[in-house]
C-alpha cells in the first residue's frame, strides 16, 4: 500500500479539536453575561492575566477576552461578556449548548505574580472578571489582597462573592451609592493607600478609570500594572492595532501585555485610539439592533 | 523512471521538432503576449476579482514558442527553485498542458501562487535570452507558469502527488504560510504524518491575510491546501505552538521535529510624531481586516476605516496591494508616497503598473516627517519632506537623503504604513536556547534549515526577515529534505 487516506480520521479528529461549546450561562446584569465554554487545552494552558480571542460564527469579529476563571479537570474557561457592540451582541445571544466557532489562546503575557506583600486590586465594571484570577494567584502566593470593586450601580457589581473568597478585604464602590460606598473607585483606593502600606496594585476597568487610578498611585509611588484593553485585529503581533505608547515606546498590548507598568502608559492616547472606530461601531450596532426580532 | 527523464531532456526528438519548426528569427519576431486583463475602471470596483484574466490556450502556446530552449538556460539561474523552465514551457508549446503542470510541481509547491506573485522580471525573467542578448521583452514565463498552473487544475486532472506508505515518524509545521505549505508537501510525500498548526482562523498565511484576492484569489490557495489534506497532511487551527502546548507537550505526544514558518509577525512604524493618531495603521492590520475578515463585505462584522484621502507609506508589494484596495474601497485619491525613486521600489513591476492604470497617484523622493490630526484625533495630513538619492547603500541602492528646509503639508484621512516588518516574537520566546540573529531571527544552516536546538528547523520570513513566496517556499523544502535526513539518520536506518 503506497497510498494513505486518513480522512475520516482527519474529519473526527478535527471536529473534536474545534468544538467550543458554551456549557453553562448566567446573565449577571442587563447587559453582562458570563459563559462557562469547553476548551480544553486552553483551560490546561492559560496562566492569571491571559486572554483568548474568539470568533462567534463566520461573519463574526475577532473578540479578544481576558480569562476569568479556567477549570482544567473540567476541561472549561470562564468568560465575561458585556453587549457594546454587534460582535459582542452576537455572543451574548448565544445559550448554553451553543457552540462558538473559533477560540485562539492563551494569548499575552501572564500576569507576574510573586509575593510582594499587601496587593491592592481594584476592578471597574467587567474589568472585575479579568481581575478575579490575578487576585486568586497572589493571593495564592502569599499576600495580603484588598480588593476595591467599582461601578456605576448595585447591579454592575460582579464576581463579588468570587473575589471575596480570594480577598482579605473587599471594597465596593457604587457611582450611585445603591450597594457600598457612593463614590469612584479611586475614593476607594485612596482610603485603603492612605491606611495602610500597599506594595503593588493593579488595575483593571474602563481606560478612564485605570488612568486615574494610575495616577493616583504614582502620588503615592506605588508600583502599578494595568491590563489594557486596546483594539486588536489578529491578536499575535500581527496587524498592531493594539500598539500603545508606554514610556514613549511602541509596545503591542497583545504580545507584550496586555499588562503595563500603569505609570509609563499614555492612557490619552489608548482613550483616543479606543474611539478610532466608535462611528463606525455604532451604525453597525444601529442596523443589528433594527434587524433583531422585538422581544 | 529513466524513460521518463529522457522523454524530457532536451534532446528528445519532440523537443528537437519543435526548435526546428521555427526559425529564430521568426521567433524573435513574435511580440509578447499581452495579459488579458480587467479594464481599471472595472477593476477598482471590485476587492475580489482577479486582474489578470490568464492566457487562452492558443496565446499561451504562441508565447511558449518565443522561448528559444536555449542551451543554457540563463533564465534557471534566476529561479530560487530551480523549475525546468525551457522545459515546462516547450511542454505548453507542445500542447502538453498536463505535463507542463507536472514539471513545475517536481520543483515548485505552489506553481498557481508563484505564477502570480513571483517577481519574474528581477528572477527568471531578468535570465531570459531575450531580456540579456536580444534586448527584447522576455518570453512571459511568469504568466505561463500561471497558465500551467490553472490548466491543470481547471481540468480537474491535479494529480495528488504519491504518498510513501507511513514511516511511523510525526513532524509539525508552525504556520501555514508558503514555508510551511511546501514543507508539509514534501514530507507528506516521504510517508511523515504531518501536521500544520496554524494561529488563525483560516490557512494559507500571507497568502491570505496579506495578497489580496485581485491578485491571488482564495480559491487557489484553498486549493493547494486541499492537495495537502489529500496527502493526508492535518492542519489545526487556532493553534499556537509555544503558548496552547509547548514544544516540550508536542513532544511527548510524539512529535519528532518542528519546522517553524510562523512568519515576519510584527509591522514596522517610523516612529514620527503624530503616528498614533487614529487613521494611521500598518499595511498588516489594512489588509488583514479586508482580506481575512472580510471588512469590505457588509455582511461581516469587522470594521474598517474608509478613506477618501489615503496615503500608503512604502514602495514594496504590501504597499501596493494596499493602496489598490483602498481604491478599491472608495479612496477618491489614493497616494503611494516613496522615499527613494521608482527605479528602487521593491514591489513587482506588474503591481506597479496595475496600481497606475488604477489611478494610484506616486509621490516619489518624499517621506513623511509628521502627522497632524483634528480635534477627534483623527489623522488629517501628513507633512512630507523631500528626498534626494546618495550613494548606494548596503542594498545596492541609492540612499535616500533628506532635503531640509522643504517641508510640506497634504491633507490625508487614512495613513497606511507599509514600510516592512520584524519577526514574529512568539515562537522564539517559546525555545529557550534558540539562537537568533540581533533582528529576532532565527539562526540556521543555510543547507538544511535546521536551527541550533537540532529539532527545530525554520524557513521563510522568520529565517529571512522579510522576503518573497518562492523564497519561503524554496526554504519549506530544504527544510524537508534537512530534516528527512537528520530524521533519517535518526530512527530510520539500522
Amino acid at each position: 500500500m503506497a497510498l494513505y487516506f486518513p480522512h475520516i480520521a482527519i474529519f473526527a479528529a478535527f471536529m473534536a479539536n474545534n468544538m467550543y461549546q458554551i456549557v453553562a450561562t448566567e446573565q449577571f446584569s442587563e447587559k453582562v453575561y458570563k459563559y462557562v465554554v469547553r476548551a480544553p487545552r486552553i483551560a490546561r494552558a492559560r496562566k492569571a492575566g491571559h486572554f483568548i480571542i474568539l470568533r462567534v460564527d463566520e461573519n463574526g469579529e475577532r473578540i479578544p477576552l481576558t480569562v476569568a476563571a479556567a477549570d482544567p479537570v473540567a476541561g472549561t474557561v470562564t468568560l465575561v461578556v458585556q453587549e457594546t457592540g454587534v460582535s459582542s451582541a452576537k455572543l451574548c445571544a448565544l445559550k448554553a449548548g451553543d457552540h462558538i466557532l473559533d477560540m485562539v489562546g492563551p494569548l499575552g503575557q501572564a500576569t507576574r505574580i510573586r509575593q510582594v506583600g499587601t496587593v491592592l486590586a481594584c476592578g471597574g465594571g467587567v474589568g472585575v472578571a479579568p481581575l478575579l484570577p490575578i487576585v486568586e494567584a497572589f493571593k495564592k502566593a502569599g499576600n495580603r489582597v484588598v480588593c476595591v470593586l467599582a461601578a456605576r450601580s448595585k447591579e454592575l457589581i460582579i464576581l463579588e462573592n468570587e473575589i471575596r473568597q480570594w480577598s482579605d478585604e473587599v471594597l465596593i464602590m457604587t457611582d450611585d451609592g445603591s450597594y457600598g460606598e457612593k463614590g469612584v473607585v479611586t475614593a476607594g483606593a485612596e482610603k485603603i493607600i492612605s491606611r495602610e502600606k500597599i506594595d503593588e496594585c493593579i488595575v483593571i476597568g474602563p481606560a478612564i478609570m485605570m488612568k486615574f487610578t494610575s495616577l493616583l498611585t504614582k502620588q503615592y509611588g506605588i508600583p502599578t500594572q494595568a491590563s489594557l484593553n486596546a483594539i486588536m485585529v489578529d491578536g499575535t503581533g500581527m496587524c498592531g492595532a493594539c500598539r500603545v505608547s508606554v514610556d514613549g515606546k511602541i509596545r503591542f498590548t497583545c504580545i507584550d501585555g496586555p499588562e503595563f507598568d500603569a505609570h509609563k502608559v499614555d492612557f490619552d492616547e489608548l482613550l483616543r485610539r479606543l474611539g478610532g472606530y466608535k462611528h463606525l461601531e455604532q451604525a453597525a450596532f444601529q442596523e443589528y439592533l433594527t434587524h433583531q426580532p422585538q422581544a | 523512471m529513466n524513460e521518463q527523464l529522457d522523454n524530457t531532456g532536451r534532446n528528445q526528438a519532440w523537443r528537437v521538432a519543435l526548435r526546428t519548426r521555427l526559425k529564430n528569427r521568426e521567433r524573435v519576431d513574435i511580440a509578447r503576449v499581452r495579459m488579458p486583463q480587467l479594464p481599471p475602471h472595472e477593476r477598482v470596483c471590485y476587492q475580489n476579482r482577479e486582474v489578470n484574466l490568464g492566457l487562452d490556450t492558443d496565446s499561451a502556446r504562441r508565447e511558449a514558442s518565443r522561448c528559444m530552449d536555449c542551451i543554457e538556460p540563463t533564465c534557471m539561474a534566476g529561479c530560487p527553485v530551480n523549475i525546468q523552465i525551457p522545459l515546462f514551457i516547450k511542454q505548453i508549446d507542445n500542447g502538453d498542458f498536463l505535463a507542463a503542470a507536472q514539471t513545475l510541481k517536481q520543483t515548485s509547491a505552489l506553481p498557481a501562487v508563484c505564477g502570480r506573485v513571483c517577481p519574474q522580471e528581477k528572477q527568471c525573467e531578468a535570465g531570459c535570452f531575450y531580456t540579456l542578448k536580444l534586448k527584447k521583452e522576455p518570453v512571459a514565463i511568469g504568466y505561463l507558469e500561471q497558465f500551467a498552473a490553472d490548466w491543470e487544475r481547471n481540468a480537474g486532472k491535479t494529480s495528488i502527488p504519491q504518498v510513501a506508505a507511513p514511516n511511523g515518524l510525526k513532524v509539525a509545521a508552525t504556520g501555514s504560510g508558503p514555508a510551511s505549505l511546501a514543507f508539509a508537501g514534501d514530507m507528506a510525500k516521504l510517508g511523515y504524518e504531518v501536521t500544520v498548526f496554524e494561529a488563525l482562523h483560516e490557512f494559507g498565511g500571507v497568502l491570505k491575510y496579506g495578497i489580496p484576492e485581485f491578485r491571488l484569489p482564495n480559491s487557489i490557495v484553498d486549493a493547494e491546501l486541499d492537495n495537502l489534506r489529500q496527502m493526508g497532511v492535518r492542519f489545526e487551527k487556532n493553534f499556537i505552538v509555544g503558548k496552547l502546548m509547548s514544544f516540550e507537550a508536542l513532544k511527548e505526544e510524539g512529535y519528532s521535529a518542528f519546522f517553524v514558518g510562523s512568519g515576519a509577525g510584527l509591522p514596522r512604524f517610523m516612529n514620527i510624531s503624530g503616528e498614533s493618531a487614529n487613521g494611521i495603521l500598518s499595511s498588516n492590520e489594512y489588509l488583514t481586516r479586508v482580506n481575512l475578515m472580510h471588512a469590505d463585505n457588509a455582511g461581516y462584522d469587522t470594521p474598517v476605516l474608509r478613506g477618501k484621502r489615503v496615503a500608503v507609506i512604502g514602495g514594496g508589494n504590501t504597499a501596493m496591494d494596499s493602496v489598490r484596495t483602498a481604491l478599491r474601497l472608495g479612496a477618491d485619491k489614493a497616494m503611494l508616497v516613496y522615499r527613494r525613486s521608482r527605479e528602487e521600489m521593491p514591489a513587482r513591476i506588474e503591481e506597479v503598473l496595475h496600481a497606475e492604470e488604477e489611478g494610484v497617484e506616486f509621490m516619489l523622493l518624499v517621506t513623511p516627517v509628521a502627522y497632524l490630526s483634528d480635534a477627534d484625533g483623527r489623522v488629517c495630513a501628513m507633512r512630507l519632506r523631500p528626498m534626494e538619492l546618495g550613494a548606494p547603500d548596503a542594498s545596492g541602492r541609492r540612499k535616500p537623503v533628506e532635503k531640509v528646509g522643504a517641508d510640506f503639508d497634504v491633507p490625508v484621512d487614512l495613513v497606511i504604513v507599509a514600510v516592512g516588518v520584524s519577526p514574529n516574537p512568539l515562537i522564539p520566546a517559546a525555545l529557550s536556547g534558540l539562537k537568533t540573529t540581533a533582528l529576532g531571527t532565527i539562526e540556521v544552516n543555510p543547507d538544511t534549515m535546521q536551527s541550533s536546538i537540532p529539532e527545530i528547523f525554520a524557513g521563510g520570513d522568520i529565517v529571512r526577515g522579510g522576503a518573497t513566496v518562492i523564497l519561503a517556499m524554496g526554504d519549506g523544502r530544504r527544510a524537508a529534505a534537512g530534516m528527512h535526513k537528520f530524521l533519517s539518520e535518526k530512527y530510520l536506518t539500522t
